[in-house]
């Protein structure tokens, strides 16, 4: 196992660095960025101004290094548009994704387990079919759409939801649907997947000869395993919620990492883009790593690749 | 005998499971009683019928199958209509069931004493500390040594013979006074069989449980049973003592059976293995006279129409012949 | 299969493609309603985006000052002659979305496409040689899938500008991962056949077997995922054009007629809804048709 996790870990800490490499490489697409940062109408002087003042005048791969190697030291580099610095500023903004994240995996958790469950033990019939007509269409509607029409019901029509903010509790009830719903449908067919199977073993039987209640045997005994490839279908489908995460934050203006990474993309904020596109993507290296170490820890072959 | 004695009554059990090339009739048309303290063996070769027939009594048949019956009724009361909630009520608790794969048959996510302990707590509202006593007090009954530390360890840590135990003790927790067996054995190392097997008989001897016990093997039959029915395609063909039976059966199957069987000290050496030619017959569509007819020695044109069950005291038999086939 | 089974690659579709095609009768197609419904509402799209220059009553870039943010036909104030209403710049709402139709279909068959292109030649070159060519293959895919696309697509666009190649190019470039897997593990399958081994030492060379062997088998279900690939990009460039780095306006593209009339949405809800709706109805179509196509491919999946 440990020698599993090591190897892991150096796999996750090269594509960290390849990340890094292209998110470093994003600022140097538009050809000259020194003419981007001066801006609009700048002159030549300018420019050139901008050009030493940012170091851009050196080698790239030299740029590169001196700006991982800040990095790795914590000096993350000051906002453009902001005025302040980076660290701390995309730190205050984190606890808010942290908070639409976990609601929005609870409330696709919340409509994909009683789906699936349901499909699973009416398989073939009605209820299935419906569950899997209702994946397919929360599949296709998307997000932002779907974000608005949450607006128009509870924000204008029945006035209970704030409609953009970050200050309480209810200013993440609507993100955390938008954003939660779309991976459900994929939750759903797992967890149908993995019920239809178990529901098949035999332990089940000798549960129901027992003559436990229905419930029992469907939720404690069944689901607990049908429950395990879940884990793992969550670390990748965390990936989407922090690249949703851009549009809900920015669609309810509630004040994320995604808001931030929209703010700073379209005022050319290029150093906090630049940063966000790095911490996003190392945060889901993270998350990969754990989803493989704890599929591994739960199934003993796949350690030996 | 009196009828307070009889706890499974099985009369006219049918059972048909839907596949998509038809209905295939898995058992048909059978009748058998079990009382107090008694073993009745269901003895046949694999796709008779005999697994179903215990699903069918306990309510656990698939999805695809279905159950009819004129009376199936434990300990006196008809459940062959009764709710799920009735049910329910009865399984794990007056009537208990134990499997012939222990490996599978245990749930590998939970303790050992969780999955004694969940059923005896719901049926009879116990605390816990109640029903860790009683596990306990049963683990040791099967013969479990070192009973409290086994509470606390997972299915996959123990033994083939060991879960067959756990299985028995899990089936008796709340004293059911039936028991169904299917194979409990089978699946186990020839040593450990007879081990289960002891350990069945005393129990059922200690406790006074009425037994029903399914297996394809008549060296248990011998071993275990007082009473056995024979069953061949989904239909009982003989039914009465074990002793009786062995001796002077009635039907042509169980001649046949019997004849397979090398019985050292009697069987002279060099003797061939006896065999019963042909195959089983499929088990869809109609049934028409006797099943066997076409492997049997004695047939002739009679044995096309429907056989009637020929009753004598004690013994019931599904041939038109009468005699006995020592 | 020594492949690196991070949950991303192993949630990819791995099917096997050493069965023959022959399950693919005419009888089980008239059975497959979810291809036959989703293919039938796709054909009729594509209907739409190939004449629309023709069925459309007006054109899509007129502004008809007159007639700003009129109601659909159905509402009191509509009238005939803006069918589905106008927009607050006086364009009609019909025919914006009937051309609207063909930018979704656009970028949704030339990323398919492109991406499709890209990850086949990565998936199959990692697959038929094996070795550090496939490890380097399987780590750029880990790479990839560690990024998340809208974020890069963002940050590409706001760079270098907005555009609808802008867009076909940055979202080609990205989504070629499940490609590159389904045509490795393809690849690998065929390979380690023995047959191939025989033909190996008859002669034949080896990329006219892979050729002749896997394209046959795979290409049915690189369609499928060429289905998914397609209605994830239609979707994201729906999200890019709402957040105003995507296509620029005045293209009739769904997602920016959306965000074009989220400021007027209280008011004349049926702006947001009839692109919305339509963005939704093309999405499940493609869904639905893809669905069918991988039950019509895969008859003994239980799925």
């Amino acid at each position: 196992m440990l020698a599993f996790v090591i190897r892991r870990l150096g796999l996750a800490v090269m594509v960290a660095l390849t990340v890094s490499v292209l998110a470093f490489l994003l600022l140097h697409l538009s050809g000259d960025p020194a003419v981007a940062l001066a801006g609009e109408g700048a002159r030549q002087a300018d420019i050139d101004m901008v050009r030493k003042a940012y170091g851009l005048d050196r080698p790239l791969v030299v740029q590169y290094v001196d700006w991982l190697w800040h990095i790795l030291q914590g000096q993350f580099g000051t906002s453009v548009y902001f005025k302040t610095a980076a660290g701390p500023l995309i730190l205050s903004k984190l606890q808010t994704t942290r908070i639409l994240g976990v609601s929005a995996l609870a409330v696709a958790l919340s409509i994909s387990i009683p789906l699936g469950v349901v499909a699973a033990l009416y398989k073939g019939g009605i209820a299935d079919r419906i569950c899997l007509a209702v994946a397919v269409l929360g599949q296709a509607l998307p997000n932002f759409f779907f974000a608005l029409l949450l607006i128009m019901l509870f924000s204008i029509s029945w006035r209970i939801l704030p409609v953009s903010g970050s200050g309480t509790w209810q200013h993440f009830v609507m993100p955390a649907i938008a954003l939660g719903y779309y991976v459900a449908p994929a939750f759903m067919r797992l967890i149908r997947a993995g019920m239809i199977e178990v529901l098949a073993a035999d332990y089940i039987r000798t549960a129901r000869a027992k003559g436990l209640p229905t419930g029992k045997v469907i939720f404690k005994h069944a689901l607990r395993n049908a429950i395990v490839p879940v884990v793992a279908l969550a670390a990748v489908q965390l990936g989407y919620l922090l690249g949703g995460s851009v549009v809900i934050e920015t669609v309810f203006a509630l004040d994320g990492l995604g808001y931030l990474a929209y703010q700073s993309i379209t005022f050319k904020d290029y150093p906090v883009m630049q940063l966000i596109v790095l911490l996003l993507s190392v945060l889901y290296v993270l998350l990969t790593l754990a989803a493989d170490i704890a599929n591994a820890w739960l199934d003993p072959r796949i350690r030996v690749t | 005998m009196s009828d307070s004695d009889l706890v499974l009554d099985v009369q006219n059990l049918r059972v048909d499971i839907d596949t998509p090339r038809g209905a295939v009739h898995a058992v048909r048309d059978i009748s058998f009683q079990v009382r107090r303290g008694e073993t009745l063996c269901l003895v046949g070769e694999s796709g008779c019928g005999k697994s179903m027939t215990s699903l069918a009594v306990m309510g656990l048949l698939p999805r695809a199958a279905r159950r009819s019956t004129t009376r199936l009724a434990v300990l006196g009361e008809d459940i062959s209509r009764a709710s799920r909630r009735r049910v329910n009520a009865l399984r794990g608790n007056k009537m208990a069931m134990i499997f012939q794969e222990p490996m599978t048959a245990l749930n590998p996510a939970y303790t050992i004493g969780d999955q004694l302990t969940e059923h005896y707590r719901h049926h009879r509202h116990a605390t816990a500390d109640q029903a860790r006593d009683r596990a306990v007090e049963l683990l040791e009954k099967v013969g479990i040594a070192s009973a409290g530390q086994r509470l606390g360890q997972y299915p996959h840590q123990l033994s083939g013979g060991l879960r067959q135990r756990v299985m028995i003790a899990m089936a008796l927790m709340c004293g059911p006074e039936l028991l169904i067996a299917d194979e409990p054995s089978t699946a186990l190392d020839v040593t450990i069989q007879a081990q289960i097997l002891r350990l069945l008989a005393d129990l059922q001897a200690e406790l006074g449980i009425a037994m029903v016990l399914i297996t394809h093997d008549l060296g248990v039959v011998a071993r275990i049973a007082r009473q056995v029915a024979v069953m061949y395609a989904g239909q009982i063909v003989e039914q009465g003592p074990v002793s009786e039976l062995f001796h002077a059966p009635r039907h042509p199957y169980t001649e046949g059976l019997l004849a397979c069987i090398p019985v050292p000290g009697r069987t002279p050496p060099g003797t061939p293995l006896g065999t019963i030619p042909g195959v089983v017959p499929a088990l869809m569509g109609e049934l028409h006279g006797c099943a066997f007819h076409d492997r049997c020695r004695y047939a002739m044109p009679a044995c096309l129409q429907t056989i009637p069950m020929h009753e004598a005291p004690g013994r019931q038999w599904r041939c038109i012949r009468t005699e006995t086939h020592a | 299969m020594t492949v690196p089974t991070s949950p991303v690659t192993a949630n990819a579709p791995t099917p096997t493609i050493t069965a023959p095609a022959g399950n693919l009768t005419w009888r089980r197609l008239r059975q497959n309603t979810a291809l036959l419904v989703g293919g039938g509402i796709l054909l009729l799209i594509v209907l739409i985006a190939l004449f629309a220059p023709w069925i459309s009553p007006h054109d899509p870039y007129f502004q008809d000052l007159a007639y700003r943010t009129a109601p659909p036909v159905w509402y009191e104030k509509g009238t005939w002659l803006h069918p589905l209403g106008t927009d607050q710049l006086g364009r009609d709402y019909l025919s914006r979305l009937f051309y609207g139709a063909r930018i979704s279909l656009l970028i949704g068959i030339s990323v398919a496409c492109i991406s499709g292109l890209i990850g086949t030649t990565i998936g199959m070159a990692a697959g038929y040689f094996g070795g550090r060519v496939d490890m380097l293959v399987s780590f750029l895919v880990t790479t990839r899938l560690s990024m998340p696309v809208i974020l890069v697509a963002l940050a590409t666009v706001a760079i270098v500008g907005g555009s609808l190649w802008v867009v076909i190019l940055v979202l080609g470039f990205l989504k070629w991962d499940r490609f590159a897997v389904v045509m490795r593990s393809a690849t690998q399958q065929v390979r380690s056949l023995e047959y191939v081994a025989a033909a190996q030492s008859a002669g034949a060379s080896t990329w006219r077997i892979v050729r002749g062997e896997v394209l046959p088998n795979v290409v049915p279900h690189l369609i499928v995922i060429a289905t998914l690939e397609a209605a994830s990009a239609i979707l994201l460039e729906a999200a890019l054009s709402f957040l105003g780095l995507g296509v620029q306006p005045p293209l009739p593209s769904w997602g920016l007629m959306i965000s074009e009339a989220k400021a007027y949405m209280f008011f004349s809800f049926w702006l947001i809804a009839i692109p919305g709706s339509a963005l939704a109805l093309l999405i499940f179509a493609i869904n639905l048709a893809g669905d069918g196509l991988h039950q019509w491919l895969t008859p003994d999946d239980k799925a």
